[in-house]
């Protein structure tokens, strides 16, 4: 746009920032060391925090004794939840759920612990180093209350009780009913089931938890800057349970090392800094170590699914039930609530299938161990996993292909939309548009004979499809979490031009990773009219908008995008109104493009700079009524949400000597709606694949029955490294959704598609052995036992 | 008991008197000095977030004492380009979206430094094998072995 041939409409209704792949505006800091995360702040001689957590599984405290910690060198205190009960309310996980309790959350274990890694009590020193020494001088007694590991024990009569006043372990059961299972799966040609498991996993941000209170002495407030994506709902939470007013607690997410859900919860640790900073009017520091953020922070998925699917002769899914065992850990969390992850296990169980009868149980179940929260895909994971591997059971049965029978029950482009049998309302999604393309890319048909040729050499290949649905940016109708009072619903934009005709445009979400800083610009570039390098976004941070929550939930480019797109118009008309006087045009003729306003098909613009001056600082040229402050601010509520959907297809070998699965293809064809850059979307589906492979293939918390964690230190819990990460090829079926701006939410779905995906493949690799794959991981050796079994098996046979 | 140790990072001389031994070099260059561009991700020697060059070579700070480095030559990633001037790799990360959430990309380019130095990175599973002691829970790796590569593409061009 620099020549000065006069603007024509054409220009100034072409995007040219949504849907570029426009490097990312927080790359050169990140690149450089001079990103900010919460444990890089540098306050005035700030104290640091240690936590004594418990080792014990269960077990009533019955004496603590710090004196000796107390005398160490550089401790400045010692905290236990005795000393600090008048300094703060309970955190309540409050949910509307029936069949619900809600445990509450003590920023230190009163009375008693209930898992290993439980914080106990808070050493306070001069360092770090001399805060850990003194850890080791504080006495605890326990009298040991009988470790609860097991879900399926923690429902036996007699099992230990987690919380007395709930009088059961079961902490959360719901049930989810349409149409007569029980004649539906009578009628069925064929039923396939099965007892179907995920284990339990940590989202492992590579960043552990870290927090930074800082203590100003002149207003006797405090500002909190914490690894977390959820920044607005630790505000109003720690406003509640310290009472102290917003605006002398300010929250603010940094740069975030990644979360996948894992710093999207409220954390006693983050209480307790808070509380720590007002008693001793000091600024505080404290960073989880690799084996604190692995035993305490939420972790994630942890069900036993007993299924069953029903099919007709022609392969239609007829009906489905199932049973669901969630191991919740000890605690419900705030504010998703433990109902979080195994309700949305039966709430999608259905998937993007249209199933005529459902029936679906949960019970979420208390044991010793941290409590699961949101993990990137949530629930949906497990419920995506099950349903496939129903799919393919069904498909086997009947002797139709794999891609055959999704095709024949998905939901089809006429039939949107539509209400699953769990009462989620899909709408319009590319769901067979997106099987086709995967097929397609994938090379379906050669793929199945590439396999065909690998049998007779008598090699283990197999080929692997998942298709998934899942609901993005949902609005206020909707809670994210079941029952849950926080609304989740809106996002608020302020857009600004000062008095330098500088652009800031503030937000509520969050960013950890996702380059919102980006995305968001690109937004407010193409619809304010303003060139992209000009705009700052602001985000994470509470004091910037009355309300926020944060980013969680594939929301934020839907409801984050959403609320741009409607400040910038507001914004727009305020411009234009200015321009108009200034360029003595008519209102209608002015188009602001470029960082300018222009009177169409003339040379005629003023520049935001310009604009900003005659508004804000030059008392002459404008009407004082003309003098509008250059601000506009949304709130946007989709109200529904929208859908987003794709199939992953994996094909994979077995080695039969090692048992190692190498994944030789990959492909997602997905509908994020429109894309706003390409580059991070495709980034976001690598990054969630590699995710679903970790689940699929290798990572797992292993807990004994004594409720001690045996995989806490990163050569235990194994996550994927570059060799077992394949290329990934991505393509997009761009399928425009209802809501403002037609974007879907994506960032999680590569985490949902990937464990299915890869399940069926091994399933089918392994299937000439005639062995099933029903537990994620399928490390090898597990690979290795079920081989063994279908050889001893395949000997009886034959004998 | 401490000691005075003596390094140059990223040029500068710093003499630093009362070093604690059991000082970790990923703290010293963090707290001591500032430089909070090395990142802490296990301090158990496994997610590489903290690789720096000493004297020429990567190592985890995180397994290191700091009076192990007094008179070496350190480098960490606020020695490599500036935000105006970006060095060629880091401008690879970009180009190609190498990083998200940023966490372990100093310990990528540091090791990135290392294995363009050394090896001839034929492949792409020589890449991947280069990599293989750091951990990225973001971006599936596609993208930092795509950076890496065209960065190794980039420094041979020059070289020739
Ligand atoms: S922090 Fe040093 S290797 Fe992880
Ligand atoms: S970019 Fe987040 S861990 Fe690598």
């Amino acid at each position: 746009m620099n020549s000065d041939r006069p603007a024509q409409p054409l220009d100034v209704l072409r995007p040219r920032n949504v849907g570029a792949p426009i490097r990312r505006t927080e790359d050169p800091r990140l690149l450089t060391g001079r990103g900010e995360y919460s444990a890089d702040r540098k306050p005035d001689r700030p104290l640091h925090l240690a936590f004594l957590r418990s080792s014990q599984a269960h077990a009533r405290i019955t004496r603590i004794d710090t004196a000796a910690a107390l005398a160490s060198p550089g401790v400045v205190e010692v905290l236990t939840a005795e000393s600090i009960v008048k300094d703060f309310k309970p955190v309540i996980p409050f949910s509307r759920m029936t069949n619900y309790y809600a445990t509450p959350i003590l920023p230190l274990a009163a009375g008693k612990v209930r898992y290993v890694g439980e914080a106990v009590a808070a050493v306070i020193a001069t360092s770090r180093y001399l805060a850990e020494d003194a850890l080791e001088l504080i006495e605890i007694d326990y009298e040991p209350l009988g470790a609860v590991s097991r879900p399926e024990f923690a429902v036996t009569e007699g099992a230990p009780l987690l919380h007395d006043a709930a009088g059961t372990n079961v902490l959360v059961a719901r049930e989810f009913k349409k149409g007569d299972v029980a004649s539906d799966s009578k009628a069925a040609a064929v039923r396939v089931g099965g007892r179907f498991e995920v284990t339990r996993k940590a989202p492992l941000a590579m960043e552990p938890r870290s927090y930074t209170v800082e203590y100003e002495k002149r207003r006797d407030a405090i500002t909190l800057y914490t690894s977390s994506n959820i920044p607005g709902i630790v505000r109003d939470a720690i406003s509640e349970s310290l009472d102290l007013p917003g605006h002398r607690l300010r929250v603010v997410a940094p740069d975030v090392g990644g979360s996948f859900g894992s710093k999207g919860s409220l954390y006693p640790e983050e209480i307790l800094i808070c509380i720590a900073a007002r008693r001793l009017r000091r600024s505080l520091k404290w960073t989880a170590d690799r084996l604190e953020d692995i035993s305490s922070s939420s972790q994630a998925f942890a069900e036993i699914v007993d299924a069953e699917m029903g099919f007709d002769a022609n392969g239609i899914a007829i009906s489905l039930q199932a049973d669901v065992i969630g191991d919740v850990g000890a605690y419900s969390i705030y504010p998703w609530t433990c109902g979080l992850e195994p309700v949305q296990v039966v709430s999608f169980l259905p998937g993007p299938y249209k199933i005529a009868s459902y029936r679906g149980a949960v019970r979420g179940v208390a044991t010793c161990k941290p409590p699961t929260g949101p993990y990137r895909g949530v629930g949906r994971p497990i419920s995506t996993f099950v349903t496939e591997r129903l799919m393919d059971l069904g498909a086997k049965a009947l002797g139709i292909d794999p891609l055959e029978i999704r095709r024949r029950n998905l939901v089809r482009p006429e039939e949107f939309p539509y209400r699953i049998a769990s009462g989620i309302i899909w709408d319009r999604t590319g769901f067979v548009e997106c099987l086709d393309a995967a097929a397609e890319t994938a090379g379906y048909r050669e793929l199945r004979s590439l396999q065909a040729d690998a049998r007779k050499q008598g090699r283990l290949f197999g080929i692997g499809i998942a298709s998934y649905a899942e609901l993005t940016g949902i609005g206020s109708r909707i809670a994210v979490a079941p029952g849950m009072p926080i609304n989740t619903g809106s996002e608020t934009a302020k857009i600004t031009i000062d008095s330098t005709g500088a652009i800031t445009a503030a937000f509520g979400v969050a960013s950890h990773g996702q380059g919102l800083e980006t995305t968001l610009a690109q937004i407010v570039a193409d619809d304010l009219g303003a060139r992209f390098e000009d705009v700052r976004v602001i985000q994470g941070d509470s004091d910037e908008v009355p309300m926020s929550t944060g980013s969680y939930a594939s929301r934020s480019a839907v409801l984050g995008g959403g609320a741009a797109k409607h400040a910038c118009r507001i914004l727009s008309e305020k411009i234009k109104r200015v321009a108009s006087h200034l360029l003595e045009a008519n209102q209608d003729d002015i188009e602001v493009f470029g960082g300018k306003a222009i009177v169409l098909g003339t040379d005629r613009a003023v520049t935001f700079r310009q604009i900003a001056k005659a508004v804000y600082s030059d008392m002459k040229t404008l009407p004082v009524k003309a003098r509008e402050e250059l601000s506009a601010t949304y709130t946007y509520d989709p109200i529904n949400g929208t859908t987003a959907a794709a199939t992953h297809i994996a094909a994979v070998e077995v080695d039969p000597a090692t048992c190692f699965v190498r994944i030789v293809k990959y492909v997602v064809a997905e509908d994020c709606g429109r894309i706003i850059n390409p580059l991070i979307v495709d980034g976001q589906v690598h990054g969630g694949v590699a995710q679903g492979i970790g689940a699929a293939l290798f990572e797992e918390l292993v807990y004994d029955d004594d409720g001690q964690l045996l995989s806490a230190s990163l050569i235990d819990y194994v996550i994927p490294s570059a060799p077992e990460v394949p290329n990934m090829e991505v393509v997009h079926v761009e399928s425009e959704s209802g809501v403002e701006g037609g974007f879907r939410g994506m960032g999680e779905g590569g985490t949902i598609g990937a464990p299915a995906a890869i399940a069926n493949a091994i399933a089918d690799a392994l299937s000439p052995l005639g062995i099933e794959v029903s537990l994620l991981p399928m490390t090898p050796e597990r690979i290795f036992r079920l081989m063994e079994q279908a050889k001893l098996k395949s000997r009886g046979k034959s004998r | 008991m401490s000691a005075k140790i003596s390094v140059i990072v990223n040029g500068e001389k710093y003499d630093v008197p009362g070093v604690e031994p059991r000082l970790l070099l990923s703290d010293f260059l963090r707290d001591t000095l500032g430089l909070t561009g090395t990142h802490v991700g296990c301090e158990h020697g496994v997610c590489g977030a903290c690789t720096v060059l000493v004297n020429g070579d990567s190592v985890r700070s995180c397994l290191m004492f700091a009076i192990q480095v007094d008179g070496s030559e350190i480098t960490t990633v606020e020695g490599l380009g500036t935000p105006e001037e970006l060095n060629v790799l880091q401008a690879q990360f970009r180009e190609h979206h190498g990083l998200q959430c940023g966490f372990c990309t100093p310990g990528m380019l540091m090791t990135g430094e290392d294995l363009l130095r050394k090896y001839p990175l034929a492949t792409d599973e020589d890449i991947r094998e280069g990599l293989s002691g750091n951990l990225c829970r973001c971006t599936g790796y596609q993208n930092i072995v795509a950076a890496i590569r065209s960065a190794a593409t980039k420094r041979s061009e020059k070289a020739s």
